[in-house]
């Protein structure tokens, strides 16, 4: 999951990341009430999770309250990058002697983190690493170990900082280890990572990305949950327990594992080229799923307008096929009238013969069943193109 | 010949009183894997008794019974008892990264970790450890490996295919028991789900060395998705280091950017870890790539059938 800035800044302070004060606001008046709370010159920011915001608009300076409404009012509910702005960060304003980038992320290749860090911040990551990778530093971080201080030693001196910057930079990034280690966080970056003209050392801006994985041991993260934000359809999957992401085509795809899912999702793409249809949803059962699930997954998918016809596909290892066949014919009892768009399902594997026999005797209009994973797509997608 | 496991492998099961644990140590029994013990500091010295139904390759050979597996208190006790050498995890996310820990200090020689939806941290330190130690780790988030008609650690299903001439190594469970069976005619030497989660403690690379070295492994049919860059590293391997036909496929090339499919390591970030960045990287090492598994699995038979 990634965060807010406003969401970031408030994780940094909780570790003793040194931030500006901020106050996060979602109407215009809030935004004044909070420029006048921070006193003094603010800066208005734009809280949306994609880079390029302040080219977009999304960040103005504020001399007083009356500016700050006026900055919110041109901000609040601005599309930036198919994003839609629907809270400003309104933060002290800073006087800036220089400007630096700091970020620590998971290195999959390596099985390690990765800290990189750079005297010249301010400008977009990939654009330093491509024009001027000398001055970008890279160190390797053991996950056991951490960002200790000899490790926050290595870091600052291959970034070039001079030795009494350093003094300074090294507790914050040891802070910034504490929130990534803290929060079970697989990115933290600070750009950028600012010294002010009396030298303090402060994170101007914050991007953490956390592991959802880790959720069972932070019981407070699900309060960063934009609900808002999220599509309809994968919010219910998601109460449901389903594995959902709403895609852009018209053949709802169910099948059990998340590889086996991708690989149909390619193969309706290719067998729906020809009449101009694609795959609507990646919805993965799992293993060893129960009559209940299937039925749960087929109901989400049909409740898709998008949708015109299904792709059932299920190749059975724990998941037997009977429990998939009694979970589409219990869909379809319960669903009746409402079920109107033709389902395509291509069964194998464990208990097979018994999942087709349950769908050979319920005999019911919509459902066909095709022996292999190509054919069933073939006919799906045929079915998607008619439907129109 | 295999690679990493075989009928001489002694297996334990870390988790194997819970329900997961129960229902696959009892599937792997069918398949003739020789289960030494399970481990549970709670339920030491007692023993759990489980129905056996042969199911595979050599199935016909032999009964349905009633097999008694032992409970150990730690995963060292249970090796020196049994003399034990892999360990496969079915303990919950929460208890996972301890449970892989006491399989290394064991010291065993290969650890499987089933387990779906371990904190990448855990993972992380785990492996980090683990490599220290040089033990091998395979998964988590796995469906784990299997040596057809000789041992099966995981929860792959014994009864796809038999024993045969193909390696097949994959991020994914469902997609690896597809292509089992869109090739059992011809059979594999060991396949294995390395799983998909960001980091796994084998990789494409160390699957393929093994099989570059196994006889009896003419080809390796490997399975990709979308993240990372575990393809593009296997293709540059594959230039430098293997001999053996290779055949590809990838998953996910509909896949859209930002979003997590299914596999907590499957998302395309920006540009990279795109399937179509795989398949090229891949092709232009020489790999032949199929669009779709039949596809693949078409490719793999008429190299071989050609021989």
């Amino acid at each position: 999951m990634d965060l807010y800035e406003y969401q970031a800044r408030d994780l940094f302070e909780k570790h003793g990341v040194p931030v500006l004060p901020g106050v996060v606001a979602s109407t215009p008046d809030e935004a004044a009430q909070a420029a006048q709370q921070l006193g003094g010159l603010v800066v208005v920011k734009a809280q949306v999770k994609t880079g390029g915001r302040g080219k977009a608009g999304g960040v103005k300076l504020a001399h007083n309250p009356d500016e700050a409404r006026e900055a919110a009012r041109a901000i609040l509910g601005m599309n930036i990058k198919g994003h839609t702005v629907r809270r400003v960060l309104i933060a002290a304003g800073a006087d800036i002697a220089e400007e630096y980038y700091f970020s620590l992320l998971l290195d999959r290749s390596e099985r390690r983190y990765l800290a990189m860090c750079s005297v010249e911040g301010g400008m977009e990551i990939e654009q330093l690493a491509a024009e001027r990778p000398a001055a970008l530093a890279r160190v390797a971080v053991n996950p056991l170990i951490g960002i200790d201080e000899d490790t926050a030693r290595v870091i600052t001196s291959q970034a070039g900082f001079a030795a009494d910057v350093a003094e300074r930079v090294i507790p914050v990034l040891r802070a910034l280890w504490d929130v990534y280690k803290g929060e079970d966080a697989t990115l933290v970056e600070v750009n950028p990572l600012v010294q002010t003209t009396d030298g303090a050392i402060i994170a101007l801006d914050g991007k953490v990305t956390l592991d959802n994985n880790a959720a069972f041991r932070h019981p407070d993260h699900t309060a960063l949950v934009d609900k808002a934000a999220e599509d309809p359809l994968e919010a219910r999957a998601a109460e449901l327990g389903l594995n959902y992401v709403k895609l852009s085509g018209q053949v709802g795809v169910i099948g059990n594992g998340a590889g086996l899912v991708m690989s149909t999702l390619d193969v309706v793409a290719y067998a729906g080229e020809q009449y101009g249809v694609g795959p609507a949803n990646f919805l993965d059962i799992g293993g060893g799923a129960s009559a209940e699930v299937m039925s749960n997954g087929l109901s989400v998918i049909l409740s898709d307008p998008d949708v015109r016809s299904v792709l059932v596909n299920v190749f059975g290892g724990i998941t037997a096929c009977d429990e998939v066949a009694r979970g589409i014919v219990g869909a379809l009892e319960l669903l009746g009238d409402q079920a109107t768009k033709p389902i395509v399902v291509r069964l194998d594997g464990n208990a097979v013969e018994d999942g087709l026999g349950i769908l050979r005797e319920a005999r019911h209009p919509l459902v066909t069943v095709i022996a292999t994973m190509d054919e069933a797509a073939a006919e799906a997608a045929k079915l998607a193109g008619k439907g129109e | 010949m295999s690679i990493f496991l075989n009928a001489d492998s002694k297996v334990i099961v870390q988790g194997m009183t819970g329900s997961e644990g129960q229902k696959h140590t009892r599937r792997m029994l069918g398949s003739g894997t020789a289960i030494v013990g399970g481990v549970n500091p709670r339920k030491a010295g007692t023993s759990v008794e489980f129905d056996v139904v042969p199911v595979g390759p050599g199935a016909e050979g032999r009964s349905a019974e009633t097999v008694s597996v032992p409970v150990f208190g730690t995963v060292a006790e249970a090796k020196e008892t049994t003399g034990a050498n892999v360990s496969v995890v079915f303990v919950p996310p929460a208890h996972a990264k301890s449970a892989v820990i006491e399989a290394v200090d064991a010291a065993l020689d290969l650890v499987v970790i089933i387990t779906e939806g371990i904190p990448v941290a855990d993972s992380s330190e785990f492996y980090t450890y683990a490599a220290s130690k040089g033990v091998r780790l395979i998964g988590p988030n796995c469906p784990g490996i299997i040596t057809p008609g000789e041992s099966n650690v995981g929860i792959t299903p014994a009864d796809i295919t038999g024993s045969g001439r193909i390696g097949l190594v994959s991020k994914s469970g469902t997609l690896t028991y597809q292509m089992m069976h869109e090739l059992s005619d011809i059979g594999f030497t060991t396949c294995i789900g390395i799983g998909g989660d960001p980091v796994i403690g084998t990789t494409h690379i160390d699957v393929l060395e093994a099989f570059e070295v196994d006889p009896d492994t003419e080809l390796i049919v490997m399975i990709g998705e979308i993240g990372g860059d575990a393809e593009e590293r296997a293709a540059a391997y594959i230039a430098e280091n293997v001999t053996k036909p290779v055949v590809a496929y990838v998953a996910g090339c509909t896949a859209p950017e930002g979003k997590t499919m299914g596999h907590a390591g499957a998302i395309v970030s920006g540009s990279a870890g795109t399937a179509a960045a795989k398949q090229e990287a891949l092709e232009a090492v020489g790999v032949k790539v199929g669009r779709t598994p039949s596809q693949t699995a078409q490719i793999a038979r008429e190299l071989l059938l050609r021989g």
